[in-house]
């Protein structure tokens, strides 16, 4: 027992270092810069709480970006209203988007599989179509939300005139790698957070309701509280990313909020391995770092890069290359989706489990290891 | 009868305009363990999904301790105290057997619902403790840390009992505990229960092998045709002739 | 009144798409098991098939402009109309009702292919792990039209002797401010034409009471050791022609687009559940039911009462049949109840 709480502390220490070290070890990877780096930790908070939902409890939520998007408005309402720090903008982001999360998971959570799915679905565009219409007041419509110079801020002293002022912590103005550091700091936090419910009766009720609800009812347990909470809490977390957003970046639009962002949540969690605690970072950071990248070519840069070749190939290989960068990164990613799910339906955590026992002598060690994080079939 | 601890009054229950069940009058007492038999399609398994709350039945009641079970959902039935123990294993495949035997332990100790997230599962000593006992119990504990799933199928038959007994419930409903088991498990079932009855638990049995139902029921009920035709010690029911004609027509057919 | 049932007409074309890409929706989900999230994709090819017939068709040379004296103009001509001059002219402008003829061999093929080779890999997967491979596929294939065809939709012309409106209004009687497209009255009607061969298939031919009897229960017709297999994947591309052929007659209503797919996607899925999973009638019922209703939210006269209601409002539709009757307008019972 002592062993396994001593792991976990590991586990934490670890990551801990990773995350707050990447500004030196993303450097050969060409990353390690302060926004990129922001959206590895934000979108990695985002999929770690939607896997305390569809990880442990099976539930595969189709809207899950409807909470992001609320988050993110919530946040820069903060800004507008009350002051540029950030505390006010990150609390208010993850209770309203929990909030949200209530409503919606209250009503959906009648329904299981594919049913709940398309529920969630249905409130997800309720919510894209709404912020684009009616909602104009509080969302901007298609503009988007953003900080203007007559906004009220009633907590700040008046700032210089003729500028909008920049997100701040008690004055530390978060831009750049000190934007990173708190987004950071906020990510091993709710990192921490994931691995005691991880490892708490909550998430065992959790693992037990997507083994067998209908036992765990004849079992004494009420499931719907249980899976109530685990929708808010996942809700929650994607508020809290989406108010990060804001913070990184004062703005709020409601294409956050349409459903392919919804699927982008779905692909992170699995391509690292759905119901793993490390996992849903992994799959958010690969598909945030690919994103930059791949979207980043355009055919002047392939052409440099196949020019050692005979030009005949060189055309050709740039022609089909270019099929799958710049805009056509989405290809590499509907690629990518199926890939996974066709061959390595436990993501990338399943891949690395595959490997290390190859190694291990005796199977039966990666046997009890994999029993703490089961994962997605 | 002293002390009625379990009370099915002038059950009805059909189905499209079959009659499944019809004037089923039941009453158990405390520690008593009471079996019911009868031959296939006799109605049993619709009696006892009228008494765990799966089935509303058309008419009548269900009471158990002074609590009205027709109407209740599955949990607040399990909460009240009364398990049931299920004939095709209704288990969870992907936990451990310990982590299977834990789950209904919170159950009983923490209600339908807690949200305790902060604190270790496995640093429950006293609810790990006790799943662990029950394991032993019931003859599973070489198999604590693996998955429920790798089980064979007497042994998830065996775990299934165990997650019912670590609730040590008020009353147990067990559904042919010993079908589909082989000799020397039936038997060491058979010790099980009767131990368990050392305990004073009330139990109520559904059985098909009348081996098991004579070394364990104090008194039994014979169900036919959806009604009950015999009722009394296992003496009784056994010179009872309407009892033997509506086996031995079952059997000879 | 006249307003009313002008609605109900506006209603009834779009309802009339949604029916056809949800009969389809239905079908796979009732006799295969499979949650396709590619099937708006396969209907955004059909309207595709009409864009590439139309490009196909207008393959041009450049010819001295002869209406321009003063300067030597050129501009593009179709080879069809250089060498048969009218007749070629009239080709081109029926080149949306020709795409049928293409339509048909290439969706039957799309959908023997997408079940061969990746659907049947997914009958006894989680329901979860085919809505992902599926989603997956519908981004591939929506990357690539737009690869090919750009962002922006093409518009696409209906014949010149159908462009006008069809007065309705004097026909009932009802008055001349009655009008309706004739394009639109004519995707009704063909709508209504394969909603009705597609249900006297089924309901008339050994093959149709089959796959029936396999959408009541898999388990049994596999029993009876009939090749269930085979029939699946006719099914399939039975499925894909419709939403094909839906996608190929809606492009003078709707220019198509890469993203078109997915838009009716969402919205064919929310009118398989109010419909009822695996019911055939109900997806049906639902497609047209939604689309008057979508078309009604629309009027001025209600979004004056209830603002934004036209945005939300299938969804909402979909919520509160999904509560109140959870197995949908005309769902069974034990169909995808997990």
């Amino acid at each position: 027992m002592n062993s396994s709480a001593f792991k976990d502390t590991l586990l934490l220490v670890v990551f801990a270092t990773a995350i707050l070290t990447m500004p030196i070890w993303l450097k050969p990877f060409g990353a390690a810069y302060p926004d990129l780096m922001q959206r590895f930790a934000i979108y990695g908070l985002f999929a770690i709480g939607f896997n305390i939902l569809f990880g442990l409890t099976g539930y595969l939520s189709f809207g899950h970006a409807a909470f992001l998007g609320v988050g993110s408005y919530a946040a820069v309402w903060s800004f507008k209203l009350l002051t540029m720090n950030v505390l006010p903008a990150v609390f208010f982001g993850v209770i309203v988007a929990g909030f949200f999360a209530y409503l919606i998971g209250f009503i959906s959570l009648r329904r299981s599989g594919i049913y709940f799915s398309i529920l969630t679905l249905a409130f997800a565009q309720m919510c894209y179509n709404l912020a684009y219409s009616v909602l104009t007041p509080i969302t901007n419509g298609e503009t988007g939300l953003q900080l203007t110079l007559d906004d009220p801020r009633v907590l700040d002293a008046q700032a210089a005139a003729g500028s909008i002022p920049g997100t701040t912590l008690f004055g530390i103005p978060m831009t750049g790698i000190t934007g990173f550091y708190f987004c950071a700091v906020v990510l091993i936090i709710g990192f921490f957070i994931s691995m005691r419910i991880f490892n708490s009766p909550f998430g065992m009720m959790l693992k037990a309701i997507k083994s067998n609800q209908n036992r765990m009812s004849y079992t004494g347990f009420n499931t719907r509280p249980y899976l109530i909470w685990a929708f808010v809490i996942s809700g929650m977390y994607a508020g809290l990313a989406g108010s990060l957003l804001a913070v990184t970046d004062p703005l709020a639009g409601a294409e956050r909020m349409q459903w392919t962002a919804s699927g982008e949540v779905v692909l992170m969690t699995i391509l690292g391995g759905a119901g793993t605690l490390v996992g849903p970072f992994l799959g958010a950071g690969l598909i945030k770092y690919f994103e930059n990248i791949f979207s980043s070519f355009n055919e002047q840069i392939l052409h440099e890069a196949f020019a050692a070749l005979p030009d005949g190939l060189e055309n050709a290989l740039v022609g089909l290359t270019s099929l799958f960068v710049g805009e056509g990164w989405h290809l590499t990613l509907g690629l990518l989706f199926m890939v996974i799910v066709i061959f390595l339906p436990g993501g990338i955590m399943e891949g690395v489990r595959r490997i290390g026992s190859l190694f291990t002598r005796s199977g039966s060690k990666a046997k009890s290891e994999s029993s703490t994080a089961p994962e997605a079939r | 009868m002293d002390n009625v601890v379990f009370h099915v009054a002038d059950v009805h229950k059909s189905f499209a305009g079959l009659h499944a069940l019809s004037d089923i009058d039941l009453s158990v007492t405390e520690g008593e363990t009471h079996a019911i038999i009868g031959p296939n399609g006799a109605g049993k398994s619709t009696l006892l999904n009228v008494c765990i709350g799966r089935l509303k039945p058309d008419s009548g009641s269900v009471v158990f301790d002074g609590n009205t079970l027709t109407g209740k959902k599955p949990h607040e039935i399990n909460q009240l105290g009364v398990v049931r123990v299920f004939q095709t294993p209704e288990i969870f495949p992907d936990l451990t057997l310990l982590e299977n035997v834990m789950v209904p332990c919170l159950a009983k100790r923490d209600g339908s619902f807690k949200l305790n997230w902060f604190k270790s599962f496995r640093g429950e000593k006293s609810i790990r403790d006790h799943a662990v006992e029950t394991l032993v119990d019931v003859g599973l504990e070489s198999q604590v840390g693996s998955h429920a799933s790798n089980l064979s199928r007497g042994d998830k038959r065996r775990l299934e009992l165990a997650m019912g007994l670590a609730q040590k419930p008020k009353l147990l409903l067990l559904d042919e505990p010993t079908a589909g088991m082989a000799r020397h498990d039936t038997n060491a079932t058979i010790d099980l229960l009767k131990r368990i009855k050392a305990t004073g638990m009330t139990k109520v049995i559904i059985e098909h092998d009348m081996h098991v139902v004579f070394s364990l029921a104090d008194r039994i009920s014979v169900l036919a045709g959806g009604r009950i035709i015999a009722q009394g010690t296992p003496d009784e029911v056994k010179g009872n002739p309407k009892v033997v004609e509506a086996y031995l027509g079952e059997e000879q057919v | 009144m006249d307003s009313i049932l002008l609605q109900i007409l506006n209603g009834l074309d779009k309802g009339g798409a949604y029916a056809l890409i949800a009969l389809g929706l239905t079908l796979t989900f009732g006799t295969l098991g499979v949650v396709n999230f590619a099937h708006g994709a396969i209907f955004m090819i059909g309207a595709f098939c009409a864009v590439t017939m139309n490009k196909l068709l207008t393959i041009s040379k450049k010819v001295k402009d002869e209406s321009i004296t003063f300067f030597d103009a050129f501009k593009e001509q179709p080879y069809l109309e250089i060498w048969f001059g009218d007749t070629g002219a009239k080709i081109v402008e029926y080149s949306v009702p020709l795409s049928i003829l293409l339509a048909v061999p290439v969706m039957i093929l799309i959908g023997l292919a997408m079940e061969r080779g990746l659907i049947r890999h997914f009958y006894k997967r989680a329901h979860a792990d085919q809505i992902l491979v599926t989603f997956g596929l519908a981004i591939i294939i929506q990357e690539i039209v737009r690869h090919y065809f750009g962002a922006n939709p093409i518009p696409q012309a209906a014949p010149a002797i159908v462009a006008g409106s069809a007065s309705i209004g004097e026909w009932f009687g009802l008055g001349p401010n009655l009008v309706y497209p004739w394009w639109r009255l004519i995707y009704l009607v063909f709508a209504l034409v394969v909603l009705g061969s597609v249900f006297a298939f089924l309901q008339f031919t050994t093959f149709g009471m089959v796959v029936r009897a396999g959408m009541q229960d898999r388990e049994t017709v596999g029993l009876l050791g009939i090749n269930i297999q085979k029939r699946f994947t006719i099914v399939f591309a039975i499925a894909a022609l419709v939403a094909g052929l839906a996608g190929v007659m809606y492009t003078p209503i709707l220019p198509p687009d890469y993203h078109m797919g997915m838009d009716f996607l969402v919205l064919s899925f929310v009118v398989v559940v109010v419909g009822g999973m695996g019911s055939l009638g109900g997806a049906v019922a639902a497609g047209f039911l939604l689309g008057i209703l979508q078309s009604f939210a629309s009027m001025n006269e209600v979004k004056s009462i209830l603002p934004g209601i036209d945005q939300i409002i299938i969804y909402l539709v979909a919520v509160v049949v999904l509560l109140v009757r959870p197995r949908g307008l005309m769902g069974r019972k034990g169909v995808m109840e997990d």
